[in-house]
């Protein structure tokens, strides 16, 4: 089913979505999207979701299943609280990329902001996943307790030189973020550390990008011509020792 | 050195005791041991629970404060000398429980409510109806109404609203501060008497669904078990940006109070510290707020109304503006005395403004900016007996939230350890040992007694002041007056001074 957002307020725009899946479909075009937020949040289920134009913020915000895929770049927010589902942006994504996510996937092509997978969790079998092809901004990871995060530093669109900006990590006490390239320990954050590439690391990251390339259309080796670096946490229990408890 | 004077002294009575050690195995401090033939107390680790006093079947043990006096100082006081001497040892943030200990003179006591004589009714609650329910929520401007055939039908489309029985709430409670049996006992409270309970921020256990018409979902900075179920399943989700007891820090549940059940309520794995970032990191300003109301309005489909808890601090009127224009369809005012199961003991006797002076600043400023029915008011945080709820409202709240007096409720003798996880009455702590000591049955009863009382007695304040609802009494600063207050915090208040 096809849905025009154009000057749609988002409140308009998220209702009719919601109706056309109350009345089954499962397929959705949202063409001309002008900056309308919350798309699909909160939407669970095998639904599928393409998006022409430019969402606003907060997309695929507590999503629990579906697969969004914009064509064009994303705003704050993507993946925000999400549980389950894909978000593939075929251009840039930018701030808090998922924050507090706790599983599914998010791909985007090119860049992503600020803050960028914040506070990420992992339950069990859901491991959240962010992958950005091009470079991140500062505070990647910030508070992350658990996921993957792989930052490819390829389609650099900001034409940055560096694919890491500062503070990443910082109070990271879960999960890893694995980076295309060597990276500075200057760079790092308090809490996390860089730490050698595991065969059980090479097998995820090469799992993780082999979907990744496929959806992008893009060369697995290319990918692969230069080595990963992994960043982890110090410890499970950052602020241990930082309480009197008696 | 000297290691500290102990608090306490725990007296054994050697007449009485028929050495059954039942206060040994009852004490979850570890204060008590058997030493061959006799039990033996090590004071230092007493922490006054009275489990032990109260589990004893021939009341031969008695405590004792302060056994030791140490020499007096006006401001060395023993607390102060305690906290350095602590420090000195350990050095690491100083940690507490419950509400702040400091600021003795609480201004609910310098309040006096107003009561008929002669010139005007009062009413008698036995035999007249008098009107406890309200509304959270916005309330409409106007409402139309159109005549469809003989029947009359509501125009106006109404914001969702909160249905209470009584302007009293239980306040938010994680699960993970709490055990599952006190977080159950206080849903079916709520159930019983007609008003909410709050999630907290630890998501919620599948027990308490079948209760959730009646649990406000929390969402925090640290987003803990906020999924599609969870705020599809509240009663109302609220945004937690700060609360009274720690205004503008974080929490850290401690890895090793993550057990498996709190694990998965709040989905994160077994053993790793739970961490509360201090602020949500998508929300750095009103807009930001807005937006995150917004995206919960989205999630629940404009079905539940969203509210957002603040602490009380210096800036509460202007700060509470936004949050009414950021759509919040309630604003919770957390004061500096309230409660929590662990903080910083610096920032809890040090941070934020009395409740009292809150409400009655963010009251007037709403009503001056001509807001004030687009939201509801709710406060918290040293509301002991219904006085202090009707001291609240008719400063101008809506609402009042309880939670430590909820929590004596269910047997808490304010012993102040919750941070340590071994409360011995099953509420702070998650050892199923101590937990399998609070009944939920027993505890929902007692609450729902509690919340009875004060709205019985609720009534008899309303009808000896001539009111027949409560929504007469609210912001009505008229019938307060101030005792022993100097002007300045009577003027903040907008309440007269007694006898004038
Ligand atoms: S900690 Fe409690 S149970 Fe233990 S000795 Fe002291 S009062 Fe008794
Ligand atoms: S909840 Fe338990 S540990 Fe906390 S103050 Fe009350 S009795 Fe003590």
């Amino acid at each position: 089913m096809r849905i025009v957002a154009n000057y749609k307020h988002y409140k308009e725009l998220n209702e009719e979505v919601v109706q056309a899946i109350k009345n089954g479909a499962a397929q959705l075009t949202l063409e001309d999207v002008n900056g309308q937020r919350f798309i699909a949040d909160c939407l669970k289920g095998k639904l599928k979701i393409d998006i022409y134009g430019t969402p606003g913020n907060d997309l695929g915000m507590f999503m629990d299943g579906p697969t969004v895929t914009v064509f064009g770049n994303a705003q704050d927010g993507v993946g925000n609280t999400m549980s389950s589902g894909k978000i593939i942006i075929h251009g840039d994504g930018r701030d808090i990329v998922g924050h507090s996510m706790r599983g599914g996937k998010i791909f985007v092509r090119g860049d992503v902001g600020y803050r960028v997978g914040i506070h990420m969790k992992t339950y069990k079998s859901n491991v959240p996943i962010i992958v950005a092809g091009g470079r991140a901004g500062d505070f990647l990871g910030e508070y992350m307790a658990g996921g993957i995060i792989i930052i490819l530093g390829m389609h650099n669109t900001a034409k940055k030189t560096e694919i890491l900006g500062d503070w990443v990590a910082t109070g990271q006490h879960g999960g890893a973020i694995y980076v295309r390239g060597e990276v500075d320990d200057s760079k790092l954050g308090n809490g996390a550390a860089q730490f050698p590439m595991t065969a059980d690391d090479e097998m995820t990251v090469k799992k993780v990008l082999t979907e990744y390339c496929r959806v992008f259309g893009l060369g697995l080796d290319s990918v692969f011509e230069t080595d990963f670096t992994k960043i982890a946490p110090v410890s499970h229990r950052p602020y241990a020792a930082l309480y009197t408890c008696e | 050195m000297y290691s500290s004077v102990p608090e306490f002294r725990v007296l054994i009575d050697k007449q009485r005791c028929r050495l059954c050690k039942r206060c040994i195995e009852n004490c979850s401090f570890g204060a008590l041991e058997w030493r061959g033939d006799k039990v033996k107390a090590f004071d230092d680790r007493c922490v006054a629970c009275l489990r032990c006093v109260s589990m004893c079947p021939e009341d031969a043990i008695t405590l004792r404060r302060t056994p030791s006096d140490v020499s007096a100082h006006p401001v060395w006081t023993e607390n102060a000398r305690r906290d350095v001497f602590t420090q000195s040892r350990t050095g690491a943030i100083l940690l507490a429980s419950t509400g702040n200990e400091l600021h003795e003179s609480i201004i609910f006591d310098h309040l006096l409510l107003d009561a008929c004589q002669v010139t005007n009714p009062a009413i008698d609650p036995l035999r007249e109806p008098i009107e406890l329910r309200t509304y959270i929520g916005r309330k409409p401007r106007s409402v139309e109404f159109e005549a469809i055939g003989d029947s009359i039908k509501l125009k106006t489309e109404l914001s969702p609203a909160l249905r209470l029985d009584i302007p009293i709430m239980i306040a938010q409670m994680s699960y993970g501060a709490i055990s599952l049996e006190a977080h159950e006992a206080l849903a079916r409270a709520a159930v019983m008497r007609g008003t909410t309970m709050g999630s907290g921020e630890g998501g919620l256990h599948k027990n308490l669904y079948p209760y959730s018409d009646h649990i406000i979902v929390q969402v925090a900075s640290g987003r803990f078990g906020v999924h599609p179920a969870y705020l599809e399943a509240g009663a109302a989700v609220e945004i937690k940006i700060g609360q009274g007891a720690k205004p503008g820090i974080g929490g850290h549940l401690p890895g090793t109070k993550i057990t498996d059940e709190i694990s998965e309520a709040r989905m994160i794995p077994i053993g790793a510290d739970a961490i509360s970032p201090a602020p949500h990191h998508d929300i750095y300003s009103i807009e930001d707020l807005a937006q995150l109301v917004n995206s919960l309005k989205e999630a629940t489909r404009y079905k539940k109304p969203v509210l957002v808890k603040i602490a009380a601090v210096h800036n509460v009127a202007a700060i509470s503006s936004g949050i009414c224009r950021a759509g919040a369809d309630a604003i919770v005012i957390d004061g500096f005395r309230a409660g929590t199961g662990a903080t910083p003991k610096v920032i809890r006797d040090n941070v934020g403004i009395p409740i009292e002076l809150a409400i009655a600043v963010v009251d007037q400023r709403l009503r001056e900016e001509g807001i004030r029915r687009e939201t509801s008011l709710i406060a918290s945080g040293t509301i002991r007996n219904s006085g202090d709820v009707a001291k609240a409202i008719a400063l101008g709240a809506d609402a009042v939230k309880i939670g430590t007096a909820a929590l004596i409720a269910l047997g808490c003798t304010v012993c102040k350890r919750c941070y340590t996880g071994k409360c011995a009455w099953g509420i702070a702590t998650q050892d199923p040992k101590l937990r399998s000591r609070l009944d939920p049955a027993d505890g929902a009863q007692r609450v729902s007694n509690l919340l009875l009382a004060w709205s019985i007695e609720l009534k008899e304040i309303l009808g000896a002041a001539g009111i027949n609802s409560i929504e007469s009494l609210r912001g009505n600063r008229d019938r307060l007056r101030g005792y022993g207050l100097d002007h300045t915090t009577l003027e903040i208040l907008g309440v007269q001074h007694a006898g004038s």
